[in-house]
């Protein structure tokens, strides 16, 4: 019997079939099926909390248990639930106190003592559960100071009286020890009260001296818990830990130098730090580098005492930590370099000194360095190699050309390398070495690389340009990046005037991509890219711009190209877009080197040069990017505009719409594959269509908004289920539907019977009639029956679930009182019982309806959903009463309205296909009652039928699609079934093979 | 709370191991390797806690073998020190005298027992009478 109930403990799911019995267990006699109990319920506490939550009244009656094991196992669960919102068991204090003070105070049974200590994780659990309660809060750490110290005492006590008993001592004083440490940590961490505080300390110091290593190490924990509010008490143990530094165990040293990470200020950081590299320098697991180097980088940023010193240490962190480290750590460090600090004189020193150091590091023969390191030296050098005396340019450039041409280098790295001699190049007056670097890697076969120094060759060839491209220390200053592109609005606008397709946002897009893969009827971006290479000096430009600005889109917009040199595009992109993400978000102000040549170019240089820049290369393909880029760019701008523009009052119409909407769509059928995406991008790409057809709306029609305002949301209705659609199609669409959907909308919004309607629908407190007249539902079939009473049961094919409805009527027309209906889970489908359904008292015709909702879990062709009614009649006994009603595949089956082109995406991002011959029967020989016999038995959607070939659509609930492509050669019909559900097509196949074969 | 508790011999055989946490069975052996290694590497006067990775290992030694607990940071380290302990002493009284033998041949017993003392990484008994009555009784039922 115990047992039975441990195996329920832990592979449960099916939480609300097994609840009631546990609760049952609850009020058991034997206390061990309790404990048991409680502990299932503790599992499904951590499982799913919400199904719980009703009983939580039964916790509070296991905590007040008569046996000390179930008391005990309810802490578990109290211990969660406090953690996770102390305020809401506040109230509880004072019983966990009051147990904590018979615990201590050796109340317990003596057989739960552990070598004569009551219950010691008892007592743990209970300390951290006061802990908990009274973090912050003087009131109830008021209620716990007396115990605590009583607890305290005891610990202390019971370490005394032992101390002659020599073969005990040390298990005890373990325990004790484990309880003290515990009560330590509790009383740090509630509301402080100065005499505990005290005694605590002493036990920590305690702890600290002992000559056993574990409790060094615990009191060296506790220590680091304490320290925080009472950094005096590291002071008395100054010398423990200054030995413990030294200890030979390295996890003692470990958890010194995280109790000194916690008490570091300007005056001791170098030795720490110099301890903490020390430390570093020996261990070789990944981990524990990550976390220090992290640390120390943290604490030499935060109390550095001089520039020198804290080159050094960050030189020795990223020597060290290399490329395991945090990417955080050489961006904040390069940040730091180039935003500087108040002193203008000292931030020179300090990057004099950075790049005297790099030099002489890079003069060491033979070193290797990690590819992050280098990565920072390079953008040093770039940026502040100007400061240099003695060194001129060429020198360093030489340098980094070593470094360049060496193998050990990543091409990530020489990228960086070769920007950073791109930003020497306009201060060395004459440089071979330059020369040649071009040379050699304009032939290079990184990609890449060769976009770089195509880069670095026309900018030598117009020097003006490179040295307003490339201004000395200008990394940090503030570029005016107009993000909304405003200066390109007008060009956007010529262009959209002349027929050019509007902007699509990035989702859009790949749904045309993988749309225009198949039917190919989508020509500008499949045109080849080919003028890339050749225009390398500003098509890097726009794809960066337009990458910080709008990100993944630009990216996209490449991608879509589709040709061969797309690799090149998208690395560079990866490149250059690097270094403003990298330092964008190590700091707003901080624009890493490439953007300024950017934006300088798109700025200065401006449209006109584009242009003509255009007109010399121009292909198709060019003007076209262009065009996305800039619509893309435009588009940013938008959305902030249209925000503006825009009433609050017609962003909630917005709103309102978009709930509706997805009313409508889920009632009509009509899953999209938005349907299928996740609910967030759902709102977001609606949002985002939102903006955009807002804008295209304005072009169109500037002047009515109050119009404005509806067809806009119309449009939105309508952009939601034609994502998939060309978005020309959709422009039109748009204007030509307008009329029909914004009366549509009209009542959607804002008549209140429909509303009314639909709110109906969902709470299903209509009734039954009104709910059958909507939906097909099949006939009443009567399930079970015994001389009282008679169950029947029927469908309600509802487009977004099937209903299954039982009534239970009363043959005798007598009262049913507490008639209750449940229905065993079973794993394929899963039920949700409608509300409304258990209304207490039966209607006049001793009728009484219940309704559940049935979803399938995975497909299967036929299914058993059983149950058991239990009624009483007036003054009977209650009776109970088994059935069970056969589901079917097909009852789950829906209609997929989709247009052809959906229909072709969707068929080829499924990848399971199940294809079969189907032999028809003579009477329906022709493709037409073929179709109708499909359409009428298996509900499928007719998408298109050409010649002998036909389309159908259909979609399992709650939304897995299945398309279906039949040919009809002679009397045998070829169907071939695709669904991104494996099992499903099978399923399907099967019901067809029956219904041919039955007509 | 408790991620996972482990027995090993000294050559490094996993004699028992039981997890809380999902973790993949490819893993488990490459975890359960390095969690020998590091714990096999410490002499005696090394402290029996070891920072691994982002969690605690806690290890006692009993003649050739070792009982390793991987627990978070939360837990307290001494607790489950004597937690091991206790555990070995409930053994002890089950098998009398407990040694590596009797734990490879009534693995399923030691599992019960480690069952009844841990549930879902929190230390849920340890009283030893407890602990024991369950398997006490399957005993009584097999014997009949």
């Amino acid at each position: 019997m115990a047992l039975t109930v441990v195996s329920q403990i832990f592979p449960r799911e099916m939480i609300p079939a097994v609840l009631p019995l546990i609760e049952d267990k609850l009020q058991h006699s034997k206390e061990i099926i309790r404990r048991k109990a409680v502990l299932a319920l503790y599992k499904f506490h951590l499982i799913a909390p919400n199904q719980v939550q009703h009983i939580h009244i039964k916790f509070r009656k296991a905590l007040c248990d008569r046996d000390v094991g179930v008391m005990a196992a309810s802490l578990h669960i109290y211990f969660r639930m406090i953690k996770e919102n102390s305020s809401g068991y506040k109230d509880l204090t004072g019983s966990f106190v009051t147990i904590l003070k018979q615990v201590v105070g050796g109340k317990l049974p003596v057989d739960f003592n552990y070598h004569s200590v009551p219950a010691p994780w008892l007592q743990i659990q209970l300390l951290r559960i006061l802990g908990l309660l009274g973090k912050d809060d003087q009131r109830t750490s008021e209620l716990m100071y007396d115990v605590l110290d009583e607890s305290l005492r005891r610990a202390e006590l019971n370490h005394n009286v032992t101390y002659g008993n020599i073969c005990t001592w040390f298990k005890i004083q373990k325990v004790q020890k484990a309880i003290l440490f515990e009560c330590v940590h509790t009383v740090y961490s509630i509301y402080p009260k100065s005499e505990l505080l005290e005694k605590a300390a002493k036990c920590i110091g305690k702890f600290v001296l002992s000559p056993k290593i574990n409790l060094k190490y615990l009191g060296l924990k506790a220590l680091t818990y304490v320290i925080q509010q009472d950094p005096t008490l590291a002071l008395q143990h100054q010398m423990t830990i200054i030995e413990c530094l030294d200890h030979p165990d390295p996890i003692i040293k470990r958890e010194t130098l995280e109790l000194l990470y916690r008490i570091t200020n300007a005056q001791n950081i170098t030795v720490i730090v110099q301890k903490m590299l020390e430390y570093l320098q020996q261990s070789k697991e990944e981990y524990i580098i990550v976390n220090l180097v992290g640390k120390i980088a943290e604490l030499a940023e935060k109390y550095a005492p001089d520039n020198a010193w804290f080159i050094q240490t960050m030189n020795a962190v990223f020597s060290v930590g290399g490329d395991v480290m945090h990417p955080d750590i050489p961006n904040n460090f390069l940040r730091l370099l180039a935003e500087g600090f108040d002193d203008e004189t000292e931030d020179q020193q300090l990057r004099l000194y950075a790049v005297q150091s790099y030099l002489t590091l890079l003069d060491a023969e033979n070193v290797f360095y990690p590819q992050k390191f280098l990565q920072v030296m390079s953008w040093v050098l770039g940026e502040y190699a100007y400061l240099l005396d003695k060194e001129t340019p060429e020198e360093v450039i030489t340098k980094l050309y070593k470094l360049l041409t060496s193998d050990l280098v990543s091409s990530e790295t020489k990228a960086w390398l070769l920007a950073a001699v791109t930003k020497l190049t306009p201060r060395a007056h004459s440089s071979n070495v330059v020369e040649r670097l071009i040379q050699e890697f304009t032939v290079s076969l990184d990609t890449c690389m060769r976009q770089h120094a195509f880069e670095l060759k026309h900018l030598r060839e117009n020097v003006e340009l490179m040295k307003s491209l490339l201004p000395v220390d200008k990394s940090c200053e503030d570029l005016v990046v107009d993000t909304s592109l405003s200066f390109l609005d007008g060009f956007v606008a010529e262009e959209l005037s002349q027929g050019a397709a509007p902007y699509k946002p990035h989702h859009q897009r790949q749904e045309e991509k993988l749309s225009q893969e198949k039917v190919l009827n989508f020509e500008p971006y499949g045109l080849s890219f080919s003028s890339s290479g050749f225009t390398g000096r500003q098509s890097p430009a726009g794809i960066s711009l337009g990458s910080d600005v709008s990100g993944n889109s630009a990216e996209t917009a490449l991608k879509e190209t589709n040709s061969l040199k797309l690799d090149g595009i998208k690395k560079l992109w990866g490149k250059e877009g690097y270094l403003p993400k990298k330092e964008g978000k190590a700091g707003d102000e901080t624009e890493a080197p490439p953007v300024p040549q950017e934006s300088i170019i798109m700025e200065s240089v401006d449209q006109t040069i584009v242009k003509k820049d255009q007109s010399q290369v121009l292909t198709q393909s060019k003007e076209e990017k262009e065009k996305q880029l800039l619509a893309s760019s435009l588009f940013v701008g938008l959305g902030s505009e249209s925000t503006i523009n825009l009433l609050g009052k017609a962003d909630t119409v917005s709103h309102k719409f978009r709930r509706k909407s997805k009313v409508k769509e889920t009632k009509s059928g009509e899953t999209t594959s938005t349907q299928n995406m996740p609910c967030s991008y759902f709102s977001s790409s609606s949002d985002v269509t939102y903006e955009d057809d807002y804008y295209l709306d304005t072009l169109q029609d500037r002047g009515d908004k109050e119009l404005n305002k509806f067809s806009l949301s119309s449009e939105l209705l309508d952009s939601e289920s034609l994502t998939e659609l060309p978005s020309a199609e959709k422009l039109s669409s748009c204007t030509e539907s307008t009329p029909s959907l914004f009366t549509d909308n009209m009542e959607g919004l804002h008549t209140p019977s429909t509303v009314a309607s639909v709110a109906n629908e969902i709470s299903l407190a209509s009734s039954l009639l009104e709910e059958t007249s909507e939906h097909m539902h099949s006939d009443l079939v009567e399930v079970c029956d015994n001389e009282t009473i008679s169950v029947s049961s029927y469908k309600i094919w509802k487009d977004d679930c099937l209903m299954v409805t039982w009534s239970v009527s009363s043959k005798s027309g007598l009262e049913l009182k507490s008639a209750n209906l449940e229905i065993s889970p079973t794993e394929n489908f899963k039920i949700t019982e409608q509300p409304g359904c258990c209304l207490p008292v039966i209607e006049t015709e001793s009728i009484k309806t219940f309704q559940y909702s049935v979803q399938m879990e995975k497909p299967f062709t036929e299914g058993n959903l059983s149950g058991f009614i239990n009624y009483q009649m007036m003054d009977t006994h209650s009776v109970q009463l088994e059935f069970s009603v056969n589901l079917s595949l097909l009852d789950f089956i829906r209609p997929l309205k989709i247009s052809t082109e959906n229909f072709g995406s969707l068929w080829l991002s499924f990848a399971n296909d199940v294809k079969q011959n189907v032999k028809m029967s003579e009477s329906q020989a022709a493709l037409p009652s073929a179709l109708k016999t499909l359409q009428q038995k298996l509900r499928l959607h007719v998408v298109e039928i050409i010649g002998n070939e036909g389309l159908l659509a259909c979609q399992l609930l709650p939304s897995i699609p299945c398309l279906v492509h039949f040919r009809v050669h002679g009397d045998v019909l070829a169907l071939w079934f695709r669904s991104s559900c494996s099992t499903l097509p099978d399923y399907l196949l099967y019901q067809c093979q029956k219904v041919m074969e039955e007509s | 709370m408790i991620k996972f508790f482990l027995m090993v011999n000294k050559q490094g055989q996993t004699r028992l191991s039981k997890y809380y946490e999902h973790v993949e069975i490819s893993k488990r052996t490459l975890l359960e390797t390095e969690v020998i290694k590091s714990c096999l590497s410490r002499s005696n006067e090394q402290c029996s806690f070891i920072e691994f990775k982002d969690f605690k290992l806690i290890y006692r030694q009993y003649a050739a073998l070792f009982i390793v607990v991987g627990v978070n940071d939360t837990e307290n380290e001494m607790a489950i020190y004597e937690f091991i302990h206790n555990f070995v002493e409930v053994l002890d009284e089950y098998f009398s005298r407990v040694s590596e033998l009797d734990i490879m041949f009534n693995l399923d017993k030691v599992h019960i027992i480690l069952d009844e003392m841990v549930l879902n990484g929190c230390i849920v008994e340890t009283n030893r009478a407890r602990i024991l009555a369950p398997l006490l009784i399957l005993d009584k039922m097999s014997e009949s």
